[in-house]
């Protein structure tokens, strides 16, 4: 490992899921083994195979003032909110605003406002719409708030990949203040998706499971029974910044943001590539970037979404990768798959689960897939052992993106 | 019957209120869009559509431009 490369720390966490508004209801729910899942009551719901989903426990509209909801896509909405949270749990540092850069994205964008300023467009004519449509449906709209919100002016981006952009952009940020471009960065990723378009596209990939019996049962990654994953919706951010700036100010440091590794499959739109080659060097990529050995990792918050095909395959790409008998789980089975949203969320939970040496049991988890020769944690939260560990959380998305994130212990 | 100055008031500071969150009492005749309630060109187009709305007088692009004060759009409206 360089000695002399700038290390990047986690200071602040902002979550709003299925199962909380916050990062400490969501944490909670999580080691409780609570489910985030929950019927649709929606009159659309007649016409989608899937009718139930991870609706974010508290409306947005709850927090946010009228004003500034309504001018902000639900997935910039959770954004922003989870991006305030983290600022003041990182205690709102004092930063140049040139030293502070944002990089949050989506899997989707405002498809929200895209379909419903398309059925004021048609119904009563451009004249209708509101003035903020475009901001509202573009996918950069949520990194562009908030850096207005924040006055960053370091830079702001928003990765585009799929299920893997929360991640993507959590990898983009070490990098930024690797490469000496800002000194905090805010990132992470949102989605707001769940809208019946949603719903019947992904239907028509058969990629969700309709065990609509059973909702709250329906998200089990690893299990034999699985039959695909479950929609949800939130947003997960970090603020990240340089062990330096932290240390200068004082800052709680949660853990090191020490490594990514991001490859491509270059194999299919939306399968993943059979052998798992693919995520299992994302993650000896970002271990070899985070300096550390594949046996010191003991903790993987897998990607997992309770699809047939995936769950076994990273169960493998794992084995193959970390021989140090990592503890997995993947909390999909609770918060549903929040797409983009997913590795912010995720991240948040991998850091926590380093910082508290705690990891949420996987639930649902009733009867394991054959051959899958790692430790998934089920039943009952399992301990990290005390001294100097590393965690990674996997993402992978459409397009064959695979992004792994090495966090270590403070 | 045609809307009041105090009647085309009143429904302006609760739109510029519902649309920017300023509060209503502060929507008076002399104040600058603008300048003094730091509404922006987006906003003032999401005003002026619930403008018409509310009052039936539709203003077109090309005079909203010079509608700066809240007094101007009164005016406007009215005649």
């Amino acid at each position: 490992m360089s000695t002399n490369r700038v290390r990047v720390v986690v200071t602040g966490l902002g979550t709003t899921t299925p199962l909380g508004g916050d990062v400490a209801s969501t944490w909670a729910a999580l080691l409780d083994g609570r489910s985030g899942i929950r019927t649709l009551t929606e009159d659309w719901v007649d016409t989608v195979p899937a009718k139930f989903a991870g609706i974010a426990a508290v409306d947005p509209g709850e927090v946010l003032p009228r004003p500034e909801a309504r001018r902000l896509d639900r997935y910039e909405q959770f954004a922003l909110i989870a991006a305030r949270q983290a600022w003041q749990d990182a205690g709102a540092p004092e930063v140049e605003p040139t030293r502070l850069g944002v990089v949050v994205g989506s899997g989707i964008g405002g498809i929200n406002t895209i379909l419903q300023a398309y059925d004021t467009y048609r119904d009563k004519g451009w004249n209708r719409l509101s003035p903020y449509t475009v901001p509202m449906l573009m996918p950069n709209g949520a990194a562009g708030w908030i850096s207005i919100d924040l006055g960053a002016q370091a830079g702001t981006h928003a990765a585009v990949s799929a299920c893997a952009t929360g991640a993507e952009s959590i990898g983009q940020a070490i990098e930024m203040i690797r490469s000496g471009r800002a000194d905090v960065v805010v990132a992470g990723g949102s989605e707001a998706a769940i809208h019946p378009l949603n719903m019947a596209s992904f239907a028509a990939m058969r990629a969700m499971s309709t065990r609509n019996d059973e909702p709250h049962r329906a998200s089990r990654p690893f299990d034999k029974g699985r039959d695909g994953f479950v929609l949800g919706e939130g947003a997960g951010i970090v603020v990240l910044e340089s062990e330096a700036h932290a240390k200068a100010r004082g800052a709680r440091i949660y853990a090191v943001a020490a490594g990514v590794g991001i490859t491509s499959d270059g194999h299919h739109i939306s399968a993943p590539e059979p052998s798992g080659i693919g995520g299992k060097t994302a993650m000896l990529t970002a271990i070899a970037d985070a300096g550390i050995s594949a046996a010191d990792v003991r903790h993987v918050n897998a990607h997992a979404t309770s699809t047939p095909v995936g769950d076994e395959i990273e169960a493998r790409a794992i084995r193959e990768a970390l021989p140090g008998s990592p503890l997995v789980t993947s909390t999909k089975s609770m918060t549903g798959h929040l797409l983009g949203g997913a590795g912010g969320i995720e991240s948040v939970f991998t850091i926590l689960a380093l910082s508290e040496r705690i990891v949420p049991a996987t639930a649902n988890l009733d009867d394991p897939a054959d051959g899958l020769d790692v430790d998934i944690v089920r039943g009952e939260p399992r301990k990290l052992p005390d001294g100097q560990l590393a965690a990674i959380n996997n993402s992978f998305g459409f397009g064959g993106h695979n992004v792994a994130v090495a966090f270590t212990t403070a | 019957m045609a809307a009041t100055e105090q009647e085309i008031l009143a429904g302006l500071g609760k739109i510029v209120n519902e649309i920017t969150g300023i509060p209503a009492s502060e929507v008076t005749p002399e104040k600058s869009f603008v300048d003094d309630l730091d509404i922006d060109s987006l906003s003032m187009v999401e005003i002026a559509v619930a403008a018409q709305d509310e009052f039936g007088a539709e203003i077109p692009d090309d005079q909203l431009k010079h509608l700066k004060t809240v007094k101007d759009v009164i005016n406007f409206i009215q005649n």
